[in-house]
């Protein structure tokens, strides 16, 4: 083990190619996430300009908020070791086996995530609702927001770990097995050890998605149930109280880098034998090899594909009754009759044009400090890695708010439309440095000694072996990015911002209207989110798939 | 008369001022209007600003209006926009407070209900709604119960777990609400509000996040298990119109209403403060109030704007909606939410 730590600390830069790497995303996080993070929490907690250490101390003292706060954490721990139970048998399944339909299942499984959360709601609501069809209430409980963060989140874990797993060599399992060891305890000591890393980077984000939920505990929640983020945004819009929100807002912050430091424990990145080539999983052989695939992929049809089978049909059931397309066709006349409505096409002209800028964004930014990080082991690699993770536990008030009160100079940048994809980006590097970070950090450096032999520059080795070696992790990553913007809709509603209506807010626009009819069209709204959403993603995963003779 | 005199030469003098500080032109080429989520006007509404003025209206979008009220203010010394629209009854106060903006009587003051208007017109209202239960025809008939008349009725048992409302925390309509329920059962009465809600929880009234949870999904109508829910007096005219429908299937109970008032004002950082008049001005014209109905369905400000045939037909108007001075509301908004908290979680 020793001497392949020292193999991948290497950076194929030397030092200070290396420190370059940082520069980059180090200034873009600096102005558009610490300068208005530190801008807008000392304009909160200094009230008419001076600081008053009262409300700190009213904060850490109040009962309800401390409830607050545990119910924040220990959701979020429920919700992660759910999601991570859940979704490691459909990782497993989606990297070691082949099947009719797993590209189309593949990217369907990250739709979930860019639905908004009332829509969800109700087909929740038609399954597990008081007038639900399996005559189980679950409303107002804690089961229905595990459920619902389950749902939203699985994919992360599926399509994270997948990756990953997917380029370990079942060599090393078959070595295992034919040396006596049962699947078990070939998982147990080969292909689990193996995973951490991937499995620490992928539980960290469904922890940090979990942990600063908003839309799930507010509808499927209630009133008992608070989690920081509701409670700031409530202390923000419905008592005006920016310095009880901007103390909760540090709170939560704090929570989230503690919770991120003892996650990085975990992180310590191991060398691994990834497979040469592309290697088509076979099909599943044995009887045992069917009954385990098809026990994950219905358990998967059931938990995603119910609430987005209920919305489809829902979605086909006309206002005045019978089936057909009227809500689709409302999508299109109800702009003319009021102009609260958005037009569908620009809807979805502008959601893919912030999609594409936050996608190019976070992908620049998040391959260079994922290599930065990877080709670095000192303790300042570490803070850099908390520091980068930190917008995604940070509240979406805050990061609204901060924009505003900090970007006014030297360009004014504060009603700027760029600060959309800006937006939507800080929340997709996380996933883009998690996403790709484990599998860069096991490259291994003989490749590259092997390129430089050959007379490859450093840079060139890195773009021909690294690069493509990782290119399925960074397709994963930009997966991620594109569908977190197409379905963002909270950070987007607190920017001041010219009229841009994405899709998330035609849905909303729709969602505020009385009536069957608007209602209807914003389920027809939702469906053609989840179809461009999925159609994207699939698109994204054929890409990246390497062409023959590639590494 | 005296009166308009002074007025025009206050803005002649401001426009002088204005114009000298900024050695441009008087009038600017835009002027930004800072706005709410459900801010719309039909196109071409506001371009005939520009065909009047010459000046190009920016509109800018900013979350709720609580949300746009603390942008204001956070932006106050260098304002991001020149107008700001939108902000109710139950915000006002602080944004007054805060000094954001600089009084102004619009011309054309005299056509608005003088109910609506703010002592000093520090700001002009532009359009109202009232907050009121509304029920489904068809679903109270189907059980045999006859609609609630007043908040009383609804502590009536043959009302037990039917009604819906919106948690004043998290919805400006759950908030008129709750402040409709204050003025019933005011602080200090010996039967007060919190005690109507102890047995108004006691009758199993369910509480949603908000209008859209509460309507769109609770409402017997959504395919819910409540046939009362708290909305709007222009909820039936919308089922009407969106629907295409000749006959609302809801209705409205008259008593226990809240006016929630929506005021713009001209912000205090302006440039450009005689054109942030004229689209002041503007706003409460005819033009733009007849159009304000069927775009966002809140009702015009100005008496004499014609209302749409179906807001004509189709909407009942509270017998009595309380209209709360919005100080009264500033100094009491969080206590009154915490108390409700307080109750609804016991």
């Amino acid at each position: 083990m020793d001497r392949d730590r020292s193999l991948i600390t290497r950076s194929p830069f030397g030092h200070l190619g290396t420190g370059a790497l940082v520069v980059i995303p180090t200034l873009f996080l600096a102005y558009f996430f610490v300068y208005p993070v530190v801008a807008i929490t000392v304009r909160g907690l200094t009230p008419e300009g001076v600081f008053n250490p009262a409300v700190l101390l009213d904060v850490l003292s109040s009962r309800t908020l401390q409830g607050v706060a545990a119910f924040t954490l220990w959701q979020a721990v429920l919700s992660t070791l759910l999601t991570v139970a859940v979704g490691l048998p459909a990782a497993w399944v989606f990297a070691r086996f082949d099947f009719p339909g797993k590209s189309v299942m593949r990217a369907a499984t990250l739709v979930p995530f860019v639905l908004p959360t009332l829509v969800v709601g109700t087909a929740f609501l038609a399954l597990i609702g008081p007038k639900g069809v399996t005559d189980i209430d679950l409303t107002g409980t804690l089961w229905v927001i595990l459920i619902a963060h389950v749902f939203y989140n699985y994919a992360i874990v599926v399509r994270g770990v997948g990756a990953y797993w997917e380029r370990i060599d079942p060599a090393l399992e078959d070595a295992a097995r034919s040396l006596g060891a049962s699947r078990l305890r070939t998982f147990r000591t080969v292909t689990l050890p193996l995973l951490k890393p991937a499995i620490a980077s992928t539980s960290a984000l469904v922890f940090l998605f979990s942990f600063t939920s908003f839309g799930v505990v507010l509808l499927l929640g209630d009133i008992n149930h608070s989690t920081i983020e509701v409670e700031i945004w409530r202390q923000t819009t419905a008592y005006l109280r920016l310095d009880i929100a901007s103390t909760l807002a540090i709170l939560q912050l704090i929570g989230v880098g503690v919770i991120l430091m003892m996650y990085g424990r975990y992180q310590r990145r191991t060398t691994i034998q990834f497979a040469h080539g592309t290697i088509r999983p076979p099909r599943p052989a044995t009887a045992a090899d069917r009954i385990a695939v098809g026990a994950v992929l219905a358990t998967t049809a059931f938990l995603l594909g119910l609430p987005l089978v209920i919305l489809i049909g829902r979605s086909l059931v006309n206002p005045q009754g019978g089936i057909g397309f009227a809500n689709y066709s409302n999508l299109f006349s109800l702009p003319a009759m009021s102009a609260s409505f958005v037009d569908p096409i620009d809807a979805i002209v502008n959601s893919l044009r912030f999609a594409l800028f936050a996608t190019v964004i976070a992908v620049l930014i998040g391959v260079l400090a994922s290599a930065a990080l990877s080709y670095s082991q000192k303790r300042t690699a570490r803070v850099f890695d908390l520091f980068v993770m930190l917008p995604l536990g940070t509240s979406a008030v805050t990061i609204g708010f901060g924009f505003l009160v900090a970007l006014g100079w030297p360009i004014d940048l504060r009603t700027s439309v760029m600060l959309i994809p800006i937006a939507h980006a800080l929340v997709a590097i996380p996933f883009m440095v998690r996403t790709t970070n484990p599998s860069m950090g096991s490259v291994q450096h003989r490749l590259r000694e092997a390129a430089a032999t050959l007379g490859a520059t450093p840079a060139r080795a890195w773009w021909t072996i690294d690069l493509r070696l990782v290119s399925r992790a960074i397709a994963v990553g930009a997966a991620f990015a594109f569908a977190i913007s197409m379905g963002e809709f909270g950070a987007t509603s607190f920017i001041t911002r010219p009229d841009s209506p994405t899709i998330p807010i035609a849905i909303f626009r729709l969602l505020g209207r009385p009536g069957s009819t608007p209602f209807g069209a914003a389920l027809a709204m939702s469906v053609l989110l989840m179809v461009i959403t999925g159609v994207a993603v699939f698109a994204i995963d054929v890409l990246r798939t390497p062409q023959a003779g590639d590494l | 008369m005296n009166h308009r005199v002074m007025r025009i030469a206050l803005v002649l003098l401001t426009t002088a001022v204005v114009a000298s500080g900024c050695s441009s032109d008087s009038a600017p080429d835009e002027i930004v209007l800072l706005t709410h989520e459900s801010f719309a006007l039909s196109e071409g509404t506001l371009e005939a600003f520009k065909d009047q003025t010459g000046v190009t209206v920016k509109v800018r979008t900013a979350g709720d209006a609580g949300t746009m009220v603390i942008q204001a203010i956070l932006t106050k010394d260098n304002p991001i926009a020149d107008v700001m629209y939108g902000v109710d009854n139950t915000f006002l106060s602080r944004a007054v407070n805060s000094g954001l903006f600089i009084p102004y009587t619009a011309r054309g003051i005299e056509s608005v209900n003088p109910l609506l208007r703010i002592d000093g017109d520090i700001v002009t209202p532009i359009d109202f709604g009232d907050v009121c239960i509304n029920y489904d025809i068809e679903a109270l008939a189907a059980i045999g119960s006859p609609p609630p008349e007043n908040l009383g009725d609804l502590l009536d048992p043959q009302y037990e777990g039917l009604l819906v409302v919106e948690d004043p925390s998290t919805s400006s309509p759950g908030l008129a609400f709750l402040m409709a329920t204050i003025a019933a059962y005011p602080d200090g009465a010996e039967y007060d509000w919190k005690a109507y809600w102890s047995d108004l929880f006691d009758n199993g009234v369910v509480i949603a996040a908000d209008w859209s949870e509460a309507y769109s999904t609770r409402f017997t109508r959504a395919g819910g298990a409540q046939p009362l829910v708290v909305s709007y007096a222009s909820s039936p005219p919308a089922e009407v119109f969106y629907g295409n429908l000749t006959e609302a299937p809801t209705g409205v109970m008259t008593e226990g209403c809240f006016k929630q008032i929506e005021y713009a004002g001209i912000l205090s950082g302006t440039q450009h403060e005689a054109t942030a008049g004229q689209l002041i001005d503007f706003l409460i014209s005819l033009p733009v109030q007849e159009d304000i109905p069927l775009n966002m369905f809140v009702y015009p400000a100005n008496r004499d704007a014609v209302l749409p045939q179906v807001f004509a037909d189709h909407t009942t108007l509270p017998e009595r909606s309380v209209v709360m001075e919005p100080g009264t509301i500033e100094l009491n908004r969080q206590r009154w939410i915490e108390e409700w908290i307080e109750i609804a979680r016991s």
